[in-house]
């Protein structure tokens, strides 16, 4: 019967192919570590945002004059309401965490190395999608800090010549920040970037799973077609599109091993933030700062205005540098040398475990500058701060120059003929 | 390296943390307000306190009188008949009939929203601000306040407290002679005792806080079991996973 039931179905749709091609005998590299949970820990956290906003979004009321009162209502009288706010707004950070990680993943193993630079350009789009969601869900409670930091971070357009200020008026709809700001955002927040996001997330894996993962070692399970002997061979059955084309070594199917393991790290992943979202979903003012539980007053300035903690390193490049235009033009030029790494980086070795001492080093000092200007981000300005923040952004953008340099005649160390570890 | 990396990582992130917190409060350091939100009789005697004293001019507009209740071991009946005052259902939001222009006119601002006030300024500032004010004839109401300098708010727990005299002190500050509260001295005119206005500035501020949060509680107990559960659930789906991986080498 239920055989009777997949054969209709396959004869309609390609179920069975797209499962077993992609899941079931889709060849993954057999020793992925702990730094590759984050792709699907980033699936998992979209689900959960896509989830809980859509029942958020039946109780939120997308005007000035009712949605400060309306997130009220939701914390005070929808049943488990303050339970969908705070997975929503613990999964917001949440969000960048795994993602930084699952980014930071692809730099320590040169995931974004030839073939795989569409693959990382697909996931830098995604960044900046997910940049551009979060900061208009964040306008959305109305709240003291939603109004001021979208009213500093929209006006950073105004500093574009020629067409900054229409621009900003523009983004806006209105000359001063207002409900027709707050619903224009409710509406690319939960209908265009969701939408977008979702696309580039499938375009994501098509490319994953065109070119296949990388893996820990940087070296390729992919082998060209009768390189390899029979008994080198995994016992494991993959799909012919894959092994048609090349031999494949030292993998294994996704499904059951990787579905298995990546349960591990979900229910793990979901141990700490189910700690956040019960115990301290405001996280000490990270997660929800406090002037935000104030109604927006365009009126009042608060004392002090912090993007959200997973913007404050750009944030902070931006204030490092006195001029508004160049400030901005390094914020943004901070995010697209991300984008280009697959041709800033000109090395044929692909995992830091295998690269030079420096390359180690380098990363150790890009992973310090990113915190720092975190840090220096997200607390009011000194003098002192300030030049951290300036010695930070030399430092940030140094990183990149230098593995230009360095990478082109890097002396690295032996790889590997197969996977052992 | 990684490792070291990751531990590194995580010293920092922990040294980050308590900056943001520094970077709310004012320069006057804060009292412990060591205040228990499980406490349900401080909490009805808190929220006794606010209907009395703080309701005339504060509303809480997003609360409402039944929820409260409720959570703090009020029953309707006797909520209704002893602390909503102005006839309002029991269902409705706690509010007063004073118009925003009237008391921005009175009071030079008007009073602000208390539903959220423990979770912008947080609880340690609300109960060093009850217990901050002091004499001061220049001032409107004949009262300042050493937290919140300049306040528009007049003392309106003074009959409980009495009216604190400042006990001043001249220093020495970037080579100038400044005059500086170092004190604050009860007068004695007070109902309460020293001790006792301690005790009603904390229940005021408990109930503040379960107010700003009133889901606190549920959602800690909740929370218990749901990662009790993820644990458990943890161990066996780690299980599964080294019966599968068995024939990985």
């Amino acid at each position: 019967m239920f055989g009777k039931i997949v054969s209709w179905i396959d004869d309609r749709i390609p179920m069975t192919r797209v499962w077993n091609m992609h899941i079931a005998q889709y060849p993954a590299p057999k020793n992925f570590n702990f730094w590759y949970f984050f792709g699907s820990l980033a699936m998992l956290v979209l689900v959960n945002q896509i989830l809980t906003g859509i029942w958020l979004t039946m109780n939120f009321v997308p005007s000035s004059e009712g949605a400060f009162a309306s997130v009220e209502y939701i914390m005070r009288d929808v049943e488990y309401g303050w339970l969908l706010r705070y997975l929503h707004s613990t999964g917001a950070s949440a969000f960048f965490i795994v993602v930084y990680m699952h980014m930071f993943r692809g730099m320590i193993y040169g995931s974004y190395q030839k073939p795989r630079e569409l693959l990382w350009l697909f996931g830098m789009f995604i960044f900046l999608a997910l940049m551009a969601e979060a900061f208009m869900g964040y306008l959305l409670p109305w709240g003291q800090m939603s109004f001021w930091g979208a009213q500093v971070i929209i006006s950073l357009f105004g500093a574009i010549p020629v067409i900054g200020d229409d621009l900003t008026l523009w983004i806006r709809g209105d000359y001063v920040i207002s409900g027709a700001t707050l619903n224009r955002f409710f509406a690319l927040h939960v209908i265009a970037l969701p939408l977008v996001i979702v696309i580039l997330v499938f375009l994501h894996i098509v490319a994953l799973h065109e070119v296949g993962s990388n893996n820990p070692e940087g070296i390729e399970i992919k082998r060209k077609k009768g390189s390899v002997a029979e008994e080198d061979k995994p016992k494991f059955k993959f799909h012919e599109y894959y092994t048609n084309k090349k031999d494949i070594v030292d993998a294994i199917p996704f499904h059951p091993y990787y579905t298995v393991k990546d349960i591990v790290g979900v229910v793990g992943f979901l141990i700490l933030f189910c700690w956040v979202v019960f115990f301290m979903p405001a996280m000490n003012g990270f997660f929800l700062e406090a002037p935000n539980f104030e109604a927006a007053n365009p009126l009042k300035t608060p004392e002090h205005i912090f993007p959200v903690w997973y913007f404050t390193p750009f944030y902070a490049i931006l204030r490092a540098i006195p001029d508004k235009l160049i400030g901005v033009a390094a914020m943004g030029a901070s995010i697209v040398v991300l984008a280009l790494l697959p041709w800033i980086d000109r090395g044929r070795v692909k995992s830091v475990r295998y690269r030079c001492g420096f390359h180690k080093w380098n990363i150790a000092g890009f992973v310090v500058t990113f915190v720092l200007l975190g840090w220096v981000g997200a607390t009011p300005q000194t003098d002192m701060k300030t030049i951290i923040s300036q010695i930070c952004t030399v430092t940030y953008f140094m990183f990149f120059v230098l593995l230009f340099v360095y990478s082109k005649n890097e002396k690295t160390k032996p790889l590997p003929e197969r996977l052992t570890k | 390296m990684m490792k070291k990396l990751i531990i590194g990582l995580f010293a920092l992130s922990v040294n980050l943390l308590p900056n943001v917190v520094m970077a709310a409060s004012a320069s006057v350091p804060l009292m412990e307000a060591n205040n228990d939100i499980s406490d349900q009789p401080s909490l009805q005697r808190g929220a006794k306190l606010f209907m009395n004293y703080c309701l005339g001019c504060h509303q809480m507009q997003y609360q409402r009188y039944e929820r409260t209740f409720r959570d703090i071991g009020i029953p309707t009946e006797v909520g209704q008949e002893q602390l909503i005052f102005d006839g309002s259902k029991v269902g409705s939001h706690i509010k007063n009939a004073i118009a925003k222009e009237d008391a921005a006119k009175w009071f030079g601002a008007a009073p602000p929203d208390l539903t959220n006030v423990a979770r912008v300024r947080g609880s340690d500032w609300i109960y060093t601000y009850l217990k901050s004010f002091y004499k001061d004839e220049s001032r409107p109401f004949g009262v300042n306040n050493t937290l919140f300098p300049s306040v528009g708010m007049p003392h309106v727990l003074q009959e409980l407290q009495g009216l604190p005299t400042a006990i001043t002190e001249e220093v020495e500050e970037h080579g100038q002679t400044v005059t500086k509260i170092v004190r604050l001295e009860t007068d004695g005119t007070g109902e309460l005792s020293v001790d006792e206005y301690d005790q009603a500035a904390r229940d005021l501020t408990n109930f503040l806080e379960y107010v700003g949060e009133p889901t606190r509680l549920e959602s800690e107990a909740l929370g218990i079991k749901v990662i009790g559960f993820l644990i458990i659930l943890f161990i066996l789906a780690f299980m599964l996973k080294k019966e599968y991986w068995r024939d990985v080498h």
